[in-house]
């Protein structure tokens, strides 16, 4: 039954809210393309949808980069590819310091810890780090471990299973027309192909983007729709935060209005998912955009630092959670 | 934390860091991101982030945290 003046919203209303399934690639689209006075019927809608299909927990993960920098890849949104004259060194995090960030995390309330490396793949130095990682955090701290490595193996997936790595992050990054436009070291498809032997592996799949390289709103709302096919565990969602040296180091920050509307276009086209705010929320939206999103079908945040640039205080976003009546999943409820 | 003044700007690592105008966008920057250029030798420094902080290390002149 029609409740708005907004025929998308209306049917997404029924296909998403009621039925559960995700809303089509041409709706999807024209979400994105909605006019700004039915963003906020938009972001109530996707709210409905997360309480209804997530409920009203919300997922806080903590991130760490293992090694930095000198990556072989040319993403060309990345400050740590040793390819650009980007100001970002190379650099391995040691153990110890892994751990203790880990424990930091995790004394935030965390229930997820992500070991990220700027590679192209793991070789077996990386590996052999991971394993001695992941037990020394297992040993020290209750929290999930996930990795986020680059383009694995099948052995390299087996092995990371047998460390009891719960979720496995790969970025798509982008739509598949868009993405030679933003890599062209390696493609679309080999990055697909790492994301199915982590699905059929049993870890979890992390899989999302970064949204504001260029591309079109036709080619977001293709990039929403390839997701929903892949039916990821979680979607970060990222917006572009423009660094320097890179080839995308003076594309314009973009428009709030636009992360808006594709954070509850990525809801509705992805109703079960745990959809998680990631980087450049703070340069895109600011402070009242991350109430915004929280209320507009985001249920789930990276706290406090990023990998290579800073974010809010960890307390800043918990505090918004309290407030807003939206508990922290408990470690309990995710394994 | 907001830029360092020095001889150099520890995030362009540009000279006349206290030069308001050129490194404005610099020090609202820097509001979410680490220092990268050491400010009194401009070597790209090695900066470890982790979710609580920040380590930068310059070869010659040492490390400064968060």
């Amino acid at each position: 039954m029609p409740t708005s003046e907004v025929p998308v919203l209306d049917r997404a209303r029924t296909r998403v809210l009621e039925e559960g399934l995700g809303l089509e690639e041409a709706d999807i689209l024209e979400v994105l393309r909605l006019p700004d006075e039915h963003i906020p019927a938009a972001l109530q809608l996707a709210h409905e949808v997360r309480m209804r299909w997530c409920g009203p927990e919300v997922e806080v993960e903590g991130i760490v980069s293992l090694k930095t920098g000198g990556c072989p890849e040319d993403c060309h949104f990345c400050s740590q590819s040793g390819l650009f004259s980007s100001p970002v060194r190379s650099v391995w995090l040691d153990i110890p310091s892994l751990v203790k960030a880990a424990q930091q995390t995790a004394a935030t309330g965390a229930s997820e810890f992500c070991i990220v490396a700027a590679v192209r793949g793991p070789d077996a130095k990386l590996m052999q780090q991971m394993r001695d990682g992941v037990k020394a955090i297992k040993e020290a701290v209750d929290i999930n471990v996930a990795a986020s490595l680059g383009m694995l193996s099948q052995e390299q997936v087996d092995d990371l299973v047998d460390m009891g790595v719960h979720r496995y992050n790969h970025n798509l990054e982008t739509c598949r027309s868009y993405f030679p436009n933003v890599v062209t070291t390696h493609s679309w498809e080999e990055r697909w192909g790492t994301l199915k032997m982590v699905r059929d592996s049993g870890m979890e799949v992390c899989c999302g983007g970064i949204i504001g390289l260029g591309e079109t709103l036709e080619q977001r709302a293709e990039f929403a729709a390839q997701l929903a096919e892949l039916q990821p565990d979680e979607v970060p969602l990222n917006f572009l935060n423009p660094r320097p040296g890179t080839p995308l180091g003076d594309q314009p920050v973009m428009d709030p209005k636009d992360a808006l509307r594709a954070i509850a276009a990525f809801r509705l086209a992805l109703p079960r998912t745990i959809l998680r705010y990631a980087g450049g929320r703070e340069i895109t939206l600011g402070d009242l955009g991350t109430r915004e999103g929280l209320l507009g079908g985001i249920n789930a945040v990276i706290v406090g630092n990023y990998l290579t640039t800073l974010g809010r205080p960890a307390t800043s976003d918990l505090e918004l959670l309290q407030e807003l009546k939206m508990p922290v999943k408990a470690l309990s409820a995710t394994l | 934390m907001s830029a360092a003044v020095g001889t150099y700007c520890d995030r362009c690592g540009q000279a006349d860091p206290a030069d308001a105008a050129a490194h404005a966008g610099c020090r609202a920057a820097r509001e979410l991101e680490p220092p990268r250029y050491c400010t009194h030798c401009r070597r790209r420094m090695k900066v470890q982030v982790v979710p609580t902080g920040w380590t930068a290390s310059c070869v010659e002149h040492g490390s400064l945290s968060s």
